[in-house]
């Protein structure tokens, strides 16, 4: 039985279609990273399964009880959503932001007893955020922010993280960090990883399994081995990319080639 | 073991407020002793409740100064906490009730409600808050609901104002003049109608400020990110729509009863933001506290100060206001 099942989702932005007849599951503990060119519906699917995006069609069940079942603070209990960025137009402190993550737990007046003040402090230990505690969101980097994030849905204490993108626009350190990071919660604290994201290499270094989206539909799931081959890449990116062996993790690893290359060389696009 | 060690948001809350309430407590003794007749020092005497009280002080503190510190409070504070409510909702620190066109959509409201002949309650206070909507939705509607965009949302106040303005002159000089006078002067913000029914209000804007304290923490969430506030259980739609609503109907009310003050609902959140930072679990109720001294002393400045008959607390906050206002659009536009 898996933690997520969805079975024949369509997704619609106004009259346009954007997912199509999708169906996959996550399983329990897994680390799950969709990927798939631009517009392929990957952030819109990962919404949809934060419950933020209405279904056309099909249905997702997260522990065997339709999403749509669920009141809104009972599935932010289960699912915490990662966004890219968080506004910081107010710039609260990160104690403050971290600590919000506790919403969905706490009773109408919504304030914070030792007991959350001590799981906050124990998800900024986790994302080596705690020296920020008392700084504001606006005087943060692009890496302290999103860890700020990751810590605040950690505060959450949901079973799944469902993550946007978490490593975009950041370095290769912080991009490492911030999977590593990742893949410690999933062994330590038994989360499953839910991921969108760009990043062929770190997505084949990472994930037990990838979604290959393609134009709202499903290319192909499995693991990174079976995803990840030359053939179905630049079929569905629609470029040529090189696949090889990464030799220290023994990963597929994805090189770009450039069209003039390609074409000299005669690797079928 | 920086957080567990630190204070709670509830410490923080209660000192706050406590600090605030003695500071509110002050500008009401204040504002109840000092005035045009009578010296500070008997007034003192009156209440603190030593040796022969004299009967027309007394008139003159509880009748007069008593209901008139009242309104002040109780417009100061609305006012305030709408100018906070408006600029979180439409994130931008410049919104104001007044800057926007809210109040004087209020104004056009009530003064078609005064010309109808209206009675204070229901009609005026009726009348005056579909003009505060009318005014919110044109708004809203103008500033292409883009969050991002601040300088339409102010054009489009502005404008919004300017309309306001014409159509309220208009109204004047198609009125009778015994209206016409009393009119004139109550847009310009006068505290000094006296009677009961200050406390009326008080009781009409008491619920709006609980009902917002209750929505702070999903006001707080909603402002790091709609998408994330929604995923972290806030209803955002319901919060957005009840703040704006309950936010509208207070300013309208005050407008109602004391007339066109501007720039309360911009100063005072203003500075508590530099000096308390971004929870609006902490910032809400000291808006209202703080607006409330605020109002108070202002009210007090207005009366002491040498005029020809009496000045209005509109003037005396929008002196304060408006150079606070200009300082923080050159300094946004760095």
């Amino acid at each position: 039985m898996s933690l997520i099942e969805v079975s024949g989702v369509s997704l619609r932005h106004g009259d346009r279609s954007v997912i199509r007849h999708v169906s996959v599951q996550v399983e329990r503990g897994e680390f799950f990273v969709i990927i798939g060119p631009n517009g392929a519906g990957k952030t819109t699917l990962l919404k949809a399964l934060a419950g933020l995006h209405p279904l056309a069609e099909g249905s997702i069940l997260v522990r065997q009880r339709l999403l749509s079942r669920y009141s809104r603070k009972e599935l932010a209990r289960i699912l915490a959503l990662v966004p890219q960025q968080i506004n910081a137009d107010f710039p609260f402190t990160v104690a403050e932001t971290v600590l919000m993550g506790r919403y969905p737990h706490l009773g109408w007046l919504a304030v914070e007893g030792e007991k959350d003040l001590r799981l906050a402090e124990q998800a900024m230990q986790f994302t080596e955020t705690i020296h920020l505690a008392d700084r504001r969101l606006n005087q943060l980097s692009g890496g302290e922010r999103q860890r700020v994030i990751i810590a605040r849905a950690i505060c959450q204490q949901s079973e799944v993280l469902l993550l946007d993108e978490p490593t975009a626009s950041l370095d290769p350190a912080h991009q490492l960090r911030i999977m590593d990071l990742m893949e410690r919660l999933r062994h330590e604290a038994q989360i499953t990883i839910v991921m969108v994201s760009h990043d062929l290499n770190l997505a084949s270094s990472y994930a037990d399994r990838l979604l290959l989206l393609k134009d709202g539909e499903v290319e192909k799931v499995g693991t990174p081995r079976q995803v990840l081959t030359g053939e179905q890449l630049s079929q569905s990116y629609g470029c040529t990319l090189l696949v090889d062996e990464n030799p220290l993790m023994g990963k597929p690893r994805v090189s770009l080639v450039s069209a003039k290359v390609a074409t000299n060389t005669g690797i079928p696009r | 073991m920086r957080i567990a060690g630190c204070n709670p948001v509830y410490k923080k809350l209660i000192s706050v407020t406590l600090l605030l309430s003695l500071l509110l407590l002050g500008t009401m003794v204040l504002g109840l002793t000092i005035g045009s007749s009578g010296d500070i020092g008997a007034a003192w005497r009156l209440l603190l409740g030593w040796g022969e009280a004299d009967a027309t002080l007394e008139v003159i503190v509880w009748q007069l100064r008593g209901p008139r510190v009242i309104l002040a409070a109780t417009v100061g504070a609305a006012l305030s906490l709408g100018g906070l409510v408006f600029q979180a909702l439409l994130r931008n620190p410049l919104a104001e009730p007044y800057i926007l066109g809210i109040s004087g959509g209020s104004a056009v409201g009530a003064i078609l409600g005064i010309l109808a002949g209206f009675s204070l309650f229901p009609g005026l206070a009726l009348s005056s808050f579909v003009g505060s909507l009318a005014v919110l939705s044109l708004v809203l509607l103008l500033s292409g609901r883009k969050e991002s965009n601040s300088d339409s949302l102010l054009l489009g106040g502005v404008m919004v104002n300017a309309f306001c303005g014409a159509i309220i002159m208009f109204l004047i000089s198609v009125s009778k003049t015994a209206q016409m006078q009393k009119i004139i002067f109550w847009l310009m913000g006068d505290l000094s109608s006296v009677g009961v029914d200050n406390l009326a209000l008080l009781l009409g804007v008491l619920p709006c400020f609980l009902l917002i304290f209750l929505l702070a923490q999903p006001l707080n969430l909603l402002l790091t990110g709609r998408e994330s506030a929604s995923a972290m259980g806030v209803n955002v739609a319901a919060v957005t729509f009840v703040l704006l609503l309950t936010a509208s109907l207070m300013v309208s009310l005050t407008v109602c009863f004391s007339g066109l003050i501007g720039f309360v609902g911009l100063t005072i959140p203003h500075v508590l933001r530099l000096v308390l930072g971004s929870d609006h679990r902490i910032l809400i109720p000291a808006s209202v506290l703080t607006g409330a001294s605020y109002l108070i002393l202002c009210d007090l400045l207005a009366r002491s100060l040498p005029s020809q008959g009496e000045m209005s607390v509109g003037i005396v906050t929008a002196l304060v206001g408006a150079p606070l206002f200009i300082c923080l659009l050159w300094r946004g536009r760095r």
